[in-house]
């Protein structure tokens, strides 16, 4: 056979695989490397020349005090989401997989959040804030919902908090009830006969043996979590004083609202390195989890 | 005997109460769907003085749906997200299952650098891509504010998620032995690929198809980039820019965001098994 020739090999890898390779060097690697080569510059988005200014963006990145706010902001608002949102998911999982009548018909319920957009969705619990909670407060002198919630500094960020619980504990679910489904039934069976209650089967034996549930779920909702954009803008749009803007918010604003592309840029390959190191430890410590049970 | 009677009745209790908590969880998370449709029927100053009634002081109204409908361009705007949404996703399908084939049978050293460079990729942040995008596309070649500029570059970013899936599935699922057979009968590479194994990958397809399809309709960033004329807003454009401009007037604003909502709640109704056992599917590998 002529399988071997180097020309059968390239009309080969060019059949199947050549335009897969341009596009996808088209869309992500030719822009991350010219991405690279952008935060060198100041260029403002308009003009054709790109002044090179060596390391200066990478310096205002660095003394750009609003853009760590907005970092340490993204942090706390990741931190409390991820965690809520996992203990809700794993919390209905575990229900939903326990022989409740209607199984199925809740599963699919809660998933239902994750099927619309983050601008519609932003909208909507912006109606809930504003005016539901609201009426609610004034009929039921209720002090602390008769003021919506979305217009002070705290509250914004919690409001922000709530829509991300309730927009991704459906779909976590799903995975936490597909990790419920992989335990085998003859360990638990043995669990059982052994004299385990309930509980001590579910912490002994069921999340051990989900370890990779929780590495996937985790890693899902903390990259989710950090890159959130679309309900930040509908919902608060940074406001009440800036006091609301994440991490992808302030890049996208430093670079097409205010022009300065270059700096945008330093600043979301600084987004994305701190994303980068998360993401590995996250999976590493994660992953020893599993080897361990 | 009575020990039994005893553990049987405590297990309906608990079922009950895991029935209540579920069912109470449940209205917690259709709340504000529920609100939308209440107030949908309403006329603004209705809206406003009550939230909370499930009809209005001044009675039904369907007025709210047609003037949305205008405004918001609905039309233009579904079939803007209907065609970017189905040729994103059956492009990405058929270039992501042919790369994963080539991968998975010839362990050449280009294909091995293709791969890691697509699987190291999954962790670059869009945000990252987006201002060379626009600088490369916009400025350079000048080809922002077509549909299919879109639909290029939805499909460059779901490749390489894509072909990991399939590299996967056809690593397990499809055996050698049928493609030999059919070389054996004839076939060639192509004529093996189309005819055997991409039958065979069926499953993979449409947790791909599910997963990517959902992401491209409800996308807002990167289209909202590259589509800057109004003619050519998607959905999620159309929906941001009509509360921009309508948003004192909350009965049309709630005319739009179930329109927004609909097609793919009306489409959940009746691939609801699939796109849950999809979503399972595309998340667990």
């Amino acid at each position: 056979m002529k399988t071997s020739t180097t020309s059968y090999k390239v009309r080969q890898f060019l059949l199947f695989g050549g335009v897969t390779t341009f596009v996808f060097c088209a869309v992500v690697i030719v822009p991350f490397l010219y991405g690279l080569y952008l935060t060198f510059t100041s260029w403002d988005g308009v003009s054709k020349e790109k002044p090179f200014v060596a390391l200066a963006n990478y310096a205002t990145t660095f003394a750009d005090s609003a853009y760590w706010q907005a970092l340490g902001r993204t942090l706390v608002y990741s931190a409390i989401a991820v965690v809520l949102v996992n203990a809700l998911a794993f919390f209905l999982a575990y229900m939903l997989t326990s022989g409740v009548k209607g199984q199925n018909f809740f599963r699919a319920g809660f998933f239902v959040p994750n099927l619309i957009g983050g601008i519609v969705l932003g909208y909507v619990w912006k109606f809930v804030f504003n005016r539901a909670f609201v009426a609610v407060g004034e009929k039921l002198n209720i002090g602390v919902l008769s003021d919506s919630w979305l217009a002070t500094t705290n509250g914004a960020l919690l409001c922000l908090i709530i829509v991300s619980v309730w927009q991704y504990a459906g779909y976590m679910m799903l995975i936490y009830v597909a990790g419920f489904m992989s335990v085998s039934e003859d360990v638990l069976e043995a669990a059982r006969i052994d004299g385990c209650t309930g509980t001590q089967t579910l912490v002994h034996i069921s999340v051990p043996l989900m370890a990779s549930s929780f590495v996937q779920c985790l890693f899902l909702t903390i990259t989710r979590c950090f890159m959130v954009y679309d309900v930040n803008l509908s919902l608060t749009n940074g406001e009440p004083f800036n006091s609301s803007v994440l991490a992808a918010m302030h890049v996208y604003n430093q670079a097409f609202k205010y022009k300065n592309y270059g700096a945008g840029q330093a600043e979301a390959v600084v987004l994305f390195a701190v994303c980068a190191i998360v993401g590995v430890l996250q999976v590493s410590i994660g992953k020893k989890a599993e080897v361990e049970a | 005997m009575d020990m039994n009677e005893k553990a049987a009745k405590g297990k309906k209790i608990r079922h009950a109460v895991k029935l209540i908590v579920l069912v109470l969880l449940f209205l917690c998370f259709i709340f504000p769907f529920v609100l939308v449709v209440i107030n949908v029927f309403k006329t603004k100053g209705d809206i406003t003085s009550n939230p909370l009634a499930l009809i209005g002081a001044h009675g039904f109204t369907f007025k709210n749906f047609p003037e949305a409908i205008r405004k918001m361009n609905f039309g233009s705007a579904f079939i803007n997200s209907f065609i970017i949404t189905v040729f994103s996703t059956v492009i990405t399908i058929l270039l992501s299952s042919m790369t994963a084939f080539l991968m998975v049978r010839n362990k050449w050293k280009v294909n091995g650098i293709l791969f890691g460079l697509m699987i190291a990729s999954m962790v670059i942040p869009f945000q990252v891509l987006m201002i060379p995008l626009v600088s490369l596309y916009g400025g350079w070649l000048g080809i922002l504010n077509h549909r299919a500029t879109l639909i290029f570059m939805h499909v460059g970013f779901s490749l390489s998620m894509a072909t990991f899936m399939f590299h996967g599935a056809i690593h397990t699922n499809v055996p050698v032995s049928l493609e030999e057979a059919a070389t054996i009968d004839g076939c060639t590479r192509w004529q093996t690929y189309w005819k055997i194994v991409f039958p065979l990958l069926k499953p993979t397809i449409a947790t791909v198809a599910i997963i990517d399809a959902m992401a491209f309709w409800n996308d807002y960033l990167l289209p909202s980039l590259v589509l800057g004329r109004k003619e050519l807003y998607t959905l999620p454009i159309a929906t941001q820019a009509f509360y921009g401009t309508y948003s004192t007037d909350m009965g049309l604003v709630m005319a739009a965001l179930l329109l927004a909502m609909l097609p793919i709640l009306i489409l959940y109704l009746f691939l609801q098994r699939y796109i849950v056992e999809g979503v399972t599917a595309g998340a667990v590998k």
